[in-house]
């Protein structure tokens, strides 16, 4: 990201390459080793969230369950199960996702590989470093930045490795007429570093006072959960959809009001009301979410518009990732912007609708659409199908049905656990038994959530053995055929 | 069109908008908060924690009890908090942000699965039986869904026959007692120390209307309290 004018720009057809745009297998050939890496390791993060997730989870079940593991009690697999979820695999997978679209919308290969590569480790160092840390004690308390302080050097300097990379491929891209698509990653490519170490310098580094790091910690969450993963999986949306039915983007410009829009408000819906701050701070947090409507409503429009009644939907397999991730952004945004209204947030805070909200942002909208991704781009990548398309099918119909179960059930039961514990004459004990009942339904959620991502990874698995055979057989004939010719 | 640069200059607009507003004027209006003396009781508030319940702190921190349990009271008449009896002041407002002055990390919570807890240290002083909750919470509550902590205790010394077991173990087992680990006492030194109980006089009142909310005489007594702790000062 420069301001002068780049040499591309100042040497008109000077070099002939350099303007033509590059065709999209080979921009696949360059991406194949750093995506793939980002894409596969972001696969084994989802199944190592789900099992910790499915440990939590069944802890409602048996409380005594591995009670004498300080390193499995509940209060650090739960926070451990989401920083894998929310790092090791939206983030990771996302940043592979927004590399593969930069180089395919800029018609141009994907620069600065080796990096790329390196950050990808440096990012999965930090993750074990982080998650085992988070086992092992070591977090730090704050939500969503629970990762010990250790863990988050490599975390970061492996995310501004990836980023380079991105601007590079952005910077030399032959195609200059930026897409919405384009705006939403780049924006996410920013987000990140400025509020993660922001939050991390002012909580972790040199810790502000009180109350005050309940504030920076909402500030951070709300900004990664709404802008960070909300600019990520739009891209993907605003890109797949209209690539796979083959059609236009219904409006540019709606894309980029929704840009504007959730850049300027989406991160203020942090402070629920009755928080003990100032009166404004909840206030002006309200005004914000209840400003989010507009763009999520916005959002609702372009994809409906441009899906249209298109007979394409039907064909392809992936259309429904995107279609149900659009759904769940959707459902998810409104709820997490109506329930800080006072008389909604009077029964909802605390109870288990934030989980079950924050889960549909995080797993239904984000892991589901980049599934989507993730399937489309691996057999190009690869140069091969899927070995078995059932699977794929598969995989989309337990996520979506382990998300519906995870929280439907919640949200229900959050509501009645809210409304009990307002009603004083109730009995605590009583309020949370009648609460139990949802909890343990969303277990079987979480069962299917981690079958679906299981599957995941076993397709990944299986279509690299299935590539690793074609190009393994390839060398064995043209080895024959040589040994053939000596002979 | 190489409009890279105004992406960049978009994002770094909308991001400093958010971040003068939720990051620098908070910092500004609360970064320098100090500890208050009541005029009514001449106490400093809040206190610093002392040894053991500064260490239990971070016990409370590494085992994540704050997955589970909340440290805020929403104030008298917005939600059943107060009604409860997990509220501390005898006042319309319960959780202020002076409240967390010298907490490290401040761990408000976002959830209760368990009861709030930042007033746990005016319902109970008794160490004991906040541990034997600890070890067995099922002993207290029998559908409590939350872990009993076992790792945090250790088995103590045999008992002869008839031989009664010491005051800070929590249970017998298999004959030898169990006595809680030094991270065990100091988690409860700090949950005793959890308690927001001074009137303190709040930044901005909160919106609520007494009236409809809470009864009149609870009302004029709050609005008594309120008018008493408008006298505080900040101490030396």
């Amino acid at each position: 990201m420069r301001a002068t004018p780049s040499p591309a720009q100042s040497l008109p057809a000077s070099d002939e390459g350099i303007s033509t745009p590059v065709p999209a297998a080979e921009i696949d050939a360059s991406c194949r080793a750093p995506i793939l890496f980002l894409l596969v390791s972001a696969a084994v993060w989802v199944v190592i969230s789900s099992v910790l997730g499915m440990i939590g989870s069944l802890k409602f079940h048996a409380p005594g369950l591995l009670a004498d593991s300080a390193f499995f009690t509940y209060g650090r697999v739960h926070p451990a199960a989401l920083n894998a979820l929310v790092y090791g695999f939206g983030m990771q997978a996302g940043l592979g996702v927004i590399l593969w679209m930069l180089a395919h919308l800029g018609r141009t290969r994907l620069v600065g590989n080796v990096g790329i590569v390196m950050g990808g480790i440096l990012w999965n160092i930090g993750m074990t470093a982080g998650v085992l840390g988070i086992l092992g004690g070591d977090s730090t308390g704050y939500q969503l930045l629970e990762m010990p302080r250790y863990a988050t050097f490599p975390l970061f300097i492996g995310y501004l490795m990836i980023g380079i990379g991105a601007l590079l491929t952005f910077h030399t891209r032959r195609e200059r007429q930026l897409s919405s698509s384009q705006w939403f990653a780049l924006a996410a490519l920013f987000w990140f570093p400025w509020i993660f170490s922001t939050a991390e310098f002012f909580l972790v580094g040199h810790p502000v006072r009180g109350a005050l790091q309940m504030v920076l910690d909402s500030w951070y969450v709300n900004n990664l959960k709404t802008v960070w993963f909300g600019f990520a999986g739009l891209a993907a949306i605003f890109y797949f959809i209209p690539k796979l039915i083959e059609r236009p983007l219904y409006s540019h410009y709606i894309g980029l009001f929704v840009f504007w829009t959730l850049a300027l408000f989406g991160s203020w819906g942090a402070i629920p009301p009755g928080s003990p701050l100032p009166e404004w701070l909840p206030t002006l947090s309200i005004m914000g979410a209840l400003l989010t409507i507009v763009p999520i409503l916005a959002v609702a429009i372009n994809v409906y518009r441009t899906k249209g009644d298109c007979a394409k939907i039907k064909e392809s397999r992936s259309m429904k990732f995107f279609l149900f991730g659009t759904l769940a952004y959707i459902i998810s945004g409104l709820a997490g912007a109506v329930m800080l209204l006072r008389r909604v947030s009077v029964v909802v805070n605390f109870t288990w609708f934030l989980p079950a909200q924050s889960q549909l942002l995080l797993y239904g909208f984000v892991a589901i659409t980049l599934f989507g991704a993730i399937y489309h781009i691996v057999p190009r990548l690869l140069q091969t199908e899927f070995p078995s398309k059932g699977m794929i099918c598969g995989t989309f119909f337990l996520a979506a049905a382990g998300i519906l179960l995870y929280c439907v059930p919640l949200a229900i039961g959050g509501i009645l656990q809210g409304l009990g514990m307002n009603d004083a004459a109730k009995p605590f004990s009583e309020v949370m038994n009648s609460s139990l009942v949802f909890l343990r339904i969303s277990t079987i959620g979480d069962f299917l959530m981690l079958l679906a991502n299981c599957l995941l990874l076993l397709n990944l698995i299986r279509i690299h053995v299935r590539a690793g055979r074609t190009v393994a057989a390839a060398a064995w004939a043209a080895h024959s055929n040589t040994a053939g010719v000596r002979a | 069109m190489n409009a890279g640069p105004f992406v960049f200059l978009a994002s770094f607009f909308a991001l400093a908008v958010s971040w003068l507003g939720f990051v620098l004027a908070p910092q500004l209006q609360l970064g320098n908060r100090q500890q208050v003396e009541s005029r009514t009781t001449g106490d400093v508030y809040p206190h610093m924690r002392a040894g053991m319940a500064r260490q239990g702190e971070q016990v409370y921190r590494a085992n994540g009890c704050n997955a589970c349990h909340t440290q805020q009271v929403r104030y008298k008449g917005f939600g059943g908090d107060y009604a409860r009896g997990w509220g501390g002041r005898d006042s319309v407002v319960q959780s202020v942000d002076e409240d967390y002055l010298y907490d490290r990390p401040a761990m408000l919570g976002t959830i209760r699965v368990g009861p709030d807890l930042a007033n746990i240290g005016l319902r109970q002083t008794n160490a004991n039986i906040l541990l034997q909750h600890i070890y067995s919470p099922t002993n207290s509550f029998p559908h409590s869904v939350m872990p009993p902590y076992r790792y945090l205790f250790e088995k103590g010394r045999k008992l002869a026959i008839g031989q009664k077991a010491s005051d800070d173990s929590v249970a017998v087992e298999k004959g030898y007692e169990i006595v809680p680990t030094d991270e065990a006492r100091a988690l409860a030194a700090y949950l005793i120390s959890l308690r927001q109980n001074e009137l303190l006089y709040p930044e901005t009142p909160p919106l609520t209307k007494p009236t409809n909310a809470v009864p009149a005489t609870n009302a004029v007594k709050a609005a008594a309290s309120t008018n008493n702790v408008n006298t505080n000062t900040p101490a030396k």
